[in-house]
């Protein structure tokens, strides 16, 4: 697409009051969960008109999880590529090494302000459960962690680490037993608990208000990038590139972005075997709207309306929605969307320790994979900001494995 | 008159409250549904709520939830379920048949088609689980054109306003959850039920079904004593999943023994 034809909105005041963004979203739930959500909307839009609310959220930000995230020009790395510069948002240098924690931190903050003592979360790669189990530490808060029976044994290392952090990792058996599975096990318990329980979802899907406030607590990664861009480059990056599972990091680094005319976006979908095989995780690239998990959004699914399994070789992106407010992006032609496979991902995963250094989340490699595509097609003095959603320590195991390695 | 508002009515005049047993369509495999509808209809059962089976069923409990995936398993969809009730029809043409489920498979198949095709079957009321008033008065319109009744959920959760908006959409009755869970969950607490029902009948002239944590021929005629109608679901789908199609005269044995009890609560 050209730059100029970019269809960049003059006004952008998204989601509306029904929590809709165009067709997408809403507020999908069965009835015992909508006073809890209604109550969430109200504290929510109160503690963000509180200037101590925010003040908080920001402090934690930069004196727990480490914020302003650096960016670094992958100077090596685009010289390789022999193309446009690549610079990374580095939310992998984030205490618990990913973007999960901005989120975590906000809405583990809203749940003490609602006075809940107990929260719970899914988690796939369990990246977004060790962040709340992490902050339920920080605030002394019960933590229930649902994670897919799949993922525990593949994710051992992250369990642990929940524990560590007197979480209670509750293994679902259910359905495909991977992160779709997981959340609704998370549903069901707090339509069970719902007066005393906080449900911090990890991403930006699920009901209204979730795609809204996680995208919110998330932005912090595109403002930040907006400020330091202009520090360390003297302008604007030209194209913006960042992994979509649910949606989460992608929204924080796109939103600050959207009226900036002139930056191009592009969410990188999980390709699995390549999306003409059927095996992945892809719903932009090659699903259909329907209504999954509490609102309506793009969603991989049969001829009859059943969710069908993903196929990724990253947890993080095994899910088959994806936030509605990408659903609303792509139709309107803002956000461009696209899939990286398990192959290009692994590719650029070694490209960047071996040039770099730097050992990227599988998640956030599918990002770069793209990157990689992307580069050596413009010109030298073009700027691609990759985020760097988290980093590849967690994905050691897997990653060996496949090399033939045991550990 | 449509086939649920003649059934309360009828059971208004005899002082009685309607027996309302659920079951997953297609489990435990497609060719047993029709038959195992039957079997409640035989037991005393005043509407039939067939559940349409859903990857992702978020407000079940563990036994529906393995229900759907043994009906998935076979491959049962939306369509399949339709040819269920009109088989059913061919030999039942008076007990209202109640889809459950939830929106995705509705919305697979386009409002328009499936509310025709569902009318056309013998379908009488819809309950889309996950489609609460704000987002169902298109679906709701829909239903409403084509004869169909919108069935709503309300909870022990819902402020009063809610239940206005309830009453905007709703047709045929409204389906009460007694608890705050899933279902399949722990036995209701009677009185908090009560004091609710109280307060409802005060804003809605539908009438009122419980389910959720009705399990046996007692919690169903306490629940007779107070509501319209008593709901019975997982206890039934554990039947089915313990002897398969086998399930059918246990069915109507349990149905029976549950029904004498509610007929003998004003006694
Ligand atoms: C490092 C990392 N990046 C990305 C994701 C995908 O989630 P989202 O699309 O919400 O950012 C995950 C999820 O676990 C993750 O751990």
């Amino acid at each position: 697409m050209h730059i100029n034809d970019l269809p960049v909105p003059d006004v952008y005041d998204l989601p509306d009051a029904r929590g809709r963004f165009g067709e997408y979203g809403g507020i999908y739930v069965a009835e015992t969960l909508m006073a809890a959500l209604d109550e969430l909307k109200q504290e929510y839009a109160r503690a963000k008109a509180d200037k101590a609310f925010m003040d908080e959220y920001r402090y934690e930000l930069k004196h727990y999880v480490g914020r302003p995230s650096p960016i670094y020009h992958a100077k090596r790395w685009s010289e390789v590529l022999g193309g446009a510069q690549i610079y990374l948002k580095r939310e992998d240098l984030n205490h618990t090494g990913a973007h999960k924690i901005n989120n975590t931190i906000g809405q583990a903050l809203l749940a003490r302000r609602m006075g809940k003592k107990r929260v719970i979360a899914e988690t796939g790669a369990g990246q977004h459960g060790v962040a709340s189990a992490t902050v339920a530490a920080r605030y002394g808060m019960e933590c229930v962690v649902y994670m897919g029976a799949e993922d525990v044994q593949r994710q051992a290392a992250n369990v642990y680490r929940m524990k560590l952090m007197g979480a209670t990792v509750v293994p679902v058996t259910s359905g495909s037993r991977t992160l779709k599975d997981a959340l609704n096990e998370a549903m069901r318990d707090w339509v069970t608990n719902v007066d005393h329980t906080f449900y911090i979802l990890g991403t930006a899907a699920g009901p209204h208000p979730y795609p809204m406030l996680v995208r919110d607590f998330q932005a912090v990664i595109g403002e930040e990038s907006k400020v330091q861009m202009v520090e360390m480059a003297g302008r604007q990056p030209d194209v913006v590139v960042a992994c979509v599972g649910g949606g989460s990091n992608a929204i924080g680094m796109f939103y600050p972005y959207i009226q900036v005319p002139g930056v191009r976006m592009i969410g990188v979908e999980a390709g699995g075997d390549g999306v003409e095989t059927g095996r992945h995780a892809a719903p932009l690239s090659a699903g259909r709207p329907g209504v999954l998990h509490g609102n309506r959004t793009y969603l991989m699914q049969d001829a009859h309306g059943q969710i069908i399994e993903t196929h990724s070789i990253s947890a993080g992106l095994d899910y088959p929605g994806v936030g509605p407010e990408h659903s609303y992006l792509k139709d309107m032609g803002r956000v461009e969307y696209t899939a990286a496979n398990d192959d290009e991902a692994l590719a650029a995963f070694h490209e960047l320790c071996r040039t770099e250094g730097i050992i990227p989340a599988l998640e956030s490699s599918h990002a770069l994979a793209y990157a990689k595509r992307l580069a050596p097609t413009l010109p030298r003095d073009q700027i691609i900001l990759v985020n760097l959603s988290g980093r590849g320590d967690k994905d050691i195991p897997t990653v060996a494995k496949l090399s033939g390695i045991e550990l | 008159m449509a086939r649920i508002q003649t059934v309360f009515s009828r059971l208004k005049s005899q002082q009685k409250q309607a027996l309302i047993p659920y079951i997953t369509a297609g489990d435990p495999h497609p060719a047993a549904t029709v038959g195992l509808m039957h079997a409640l209809v035989a037991g005393g059962a005043d509407i039939v709520e067939l559940g349409v089976p859903f990857s992702d069923p978020m407000a079940d409990g563990p036994v529906i939830q393995k229900a759907s995936e043994r009906a998935l398993a076979h491959g049962v969809s939306l369509t399949s379920v339709l040819d269920m009730v009109r088989d059913f029809r061919r030999r039942d043409t008076e007990t209202p048949v109640v889809l459950m489920g939830y929106a995705n498979p509705v919305e697979a198949m386009g409002y328009e088609v499936f509310a025709k095709a569902a009318s056309e079957a013998g379908v009488d009321g819809v309950l889309t689980v996950d489609l609460p008033p704000e987002e169902a008065a298109a679906l709701s319109d829909t239903l409403k054109a084509h004869g169909l009744d919108p069935i709503f959920l309300l909870a022990p959760t819902t402020p009063d306003w809610r239940v206005a908006e309830v009453a905007k959409h709703a047709a045929g009755y409204v389906y009460y959850v007694s608890l705050k869970g899933v279902t399949g969950a722990a036995t209701l607490d009677i009185d908090s039920v009560a004091s609710k029902l109280a307060h409802l009948r005060g804003q809605l002239s539908l009438p009122i079904g419980v389910g959720f944590g009705i399990r046996d021929a007692a919690s169903a005629q306490a629940v007779a004593r107070i509501a319209d109608s008593v709901i019975i679901g997982s206890r039934l789908v554990q039947e089915v999943e313990e002897h398969g199609a086998d399930a059918a005269v246990r069915l109507t044995a349990f149905l029976r023994e549950v029904r004498s009890a509610m007929d003998a609560a004003r006694q």
